[in-house]
């Protein structure tokens, strides 16, 4: 019975990092960068998400969508700003440049609202679904309805809709797409929104289930969420939800059955023990040969 | 229909295409031949928008198009048909189609000249359901013609139709393009395979290290003694 509670918070956390991954695999997919501020968008996000519930005393749900709407036009500016001139450089240059966004907007966050951690209201009841000996809290079974609501909708809009055929287009051959007449910045600038905004809703999950903010909140999700995306096969969508899923369940098994402070460790052991297995992570395409 | 002015491009410091001039003409087959290396993607690059150049201009009846973003040339009835083809391989033969027709609103048009498409491609209708990915090269080719035709470009623009091909299929892959253009599609078709090119093109350009050193028609070209010898095998 205990397992089984433990792979029912493992889903809990893996839910978050698959909405972060899903983030980090869509950037990459496309745009074919590792946008190492991705977390950071998640804790701006929070933040944004915590000055909305106890400040402004919003509702929750209104408070989400804001997050949303600020760390979408966070995600499109950075891309414009930071990104944009640099898409003729090497990939080298742009994950210095991702790597100076990241420290910039913790940065920022520090001097904007202190370097003290602030606690996030508790706004989901704390009550739990009893299931036959189990109880699930009903947090864990929002964050999981949320995640697969993310995923059915995402896969949707990519298999279903012009947009999403342009970006499975672009994140094949961005020249080729051009000659489609697709326009490929824009089409950059739609997949940060989207990764961005995904972040948001993360972030206000993460801090349901962790309640403080502070402004480097985002680096360990971050870095959690990165590795389910290759864990998964980056670039793959699908692969990051799996991914995500997987990681979180790992990490709730060690904690519990090996060592709280060795479950890093044991996460990117099975990372790094997939990779040796299968170099493209779980589901990821074996890279296209080029002529 | 499309002028071509003193174009000049360079990758940093490399200056590929060093100011080059050549035109075609409504309903013409225009071809560019020239060696690996001497500038012929370089130009259908630039002339799609996908590459600026330095200095020169490019004119589609008219309008110059040489700062327009890629992908408002396509509305404007340029398609092209990329070198190696470049399909979406990872997406069905249909979906590539669709594709091709990305900056079309008209839904009833779309799905007749889809049809067309599978009329003059039957081997596409097969694999309609097929990833592109799995297709043989000369298959390739024809759906990367085939999309290129659901643009309903004006002009269609070829490089190297004929690379990696047999010569059974270089011939299959010629009379459509013949054919293409005698239903009103005007066509720069750009060649390593200059006998083929030369054979069913109006007029001809030679291209040499960023340079045109001959133009004639394609009849004239040849039988030059130079194009002989460099191109086609003395
Ligand atoms: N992306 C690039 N970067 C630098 N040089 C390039 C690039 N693409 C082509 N070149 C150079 O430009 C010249 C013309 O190339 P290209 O237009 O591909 O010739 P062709 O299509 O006639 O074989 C060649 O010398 C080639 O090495
Ligand atoms: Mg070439």
């Amino acid at each position: 019975m205990a397992f089984l509670s433990y792979l029912i918070n493992g889903l809990g956390l893996g839910s978050v990092y698959a909405i972060i991954a899903l983030g980090y695999t869509m950037v990459y997919g496309i745009a074919k960068m590792l946008n190492f501020a991705h977390g950071d968008v998640i804790m701006v996000g929070a933040y944004v998400t915590y000055f909305a519930l106890s400040l402004m005393k919003l509702p929750v749900l209104v408070s989400v969508l804001l997050a949303v709407a600020v760390s979408t036009l966070l995600g499109v500016t950075i891309e414009r700003l930071a990104y944009k001139p640099l898409r003729q450089a090497t990939s080298l240059s742009v994950l210095i440049t991702a790597i100076g966004v990241s420290y910039f907007l913790q940065n920022g966050a520090q001097l904007l609202w202190g370097s003290s951690t602030k606690v996030f209201p508790s706004v989901i009841s704390n009550g739990a679904l009893a299931l036959g000996g189990i109880s699930i809290s009903y947090l864990t079974l929002i964050t999981v309805f949320v995640c697969l609501a993310v995923m059915g909708c995402l896969t949707l809009f990519i298999n279903k809709t012009k947009t999403g055929k342009a970006m499975r287009a672009c994140s094949e051959d961005k020249g080729a797409a051009a000659l489609m007449g697709i326009n490929v910045n824009q089409i950059i600038s739609i997949t940060f929104a989207i990764g961005s905004g995904l972040a948001a809703i993360a972030a206000f999950l993460l801090c349901a289930t962790y309640p403080s903010v502070y402004p480097t909140l985002g680096s360990m999700p971050g870095i959690k969420a990165f590795t389910a995306a290759v864990f998964g096969g980056i670039g793959s969508i699908p692969g990051a939800f799996l991914g995500g899923l997987m990681l979180g369940i790992i990490e709730i098994l060690a904690k519990a059955y090996i060592s709280t402070q060795l479950s890093d460790a044991v996460v990117f052991a099975v990372l790094i023990i997939v990779l040796l297995i299968k170099p493209t992570g779980l589901l990821g395409r074996k890279l296209s040969e080029k002529v | 229909m499309l002028k071509v002015e003193n174009l000049v491009v360079s990758y940093g410091m490399i200056e590929a295409i060093k100011g080059i001039s050549f035109e075609v003409n409504d309903g013409e087959i225009v071809t560019l031949i020239g060696a690996n290396g001497a500038g012929k993607t370089t130009t259908m690059h630039t002339i799609s928008g996908l590459l600026k150049p330095v200095s020169g201009a490019i004119y589609l009846d008219g309008t110059d198009i040489t700062k327009i973003p890629s992908h408002k040339i396509v509305s404007l009835g340029l398609a092209q048909v990329p070198e190696r083809r470049r399909v979406f391989s990872q997406e069905t033969v249909e979906e590539n189609l669709e594709l091709g027709a990305y900056t079309r609103r008209d839904k009833e048009e779309i799905a007749k000249d889809l049809e067309n498409v599978f009329e003059r491609f039957p081997r596409l209708r097969e694999r309609r359901r097929q990833l592109a990915g799995t297709l043989s090269g000369g298959e390739q080719q024809m759906l990367a013609m085939g999309r290129a035709l659901m643009a309903k470009p004006r002009i269609m623009l070829m490089d190297e139709p004929s690379m990696g091909l047999s010569p059974l299929l270089v011939h299959e892959i010629f009379r459509i393009i013949e054919e293409i253009n005698k239903q009103g599609t005007t066509v720069l078709l750009v060649e390593q395979n200059a006998k083929m090119a030369l054979g069913i093109a109006d007029r001809a350009y030679v291209l040499e290290t960023g340079k045109i050193t001959l133009e004639g028609t394609g009849e004239q070209l040849a039988n030059d003694e130079r194009v002989r010898k460099a191109y086609l095998g003395g």
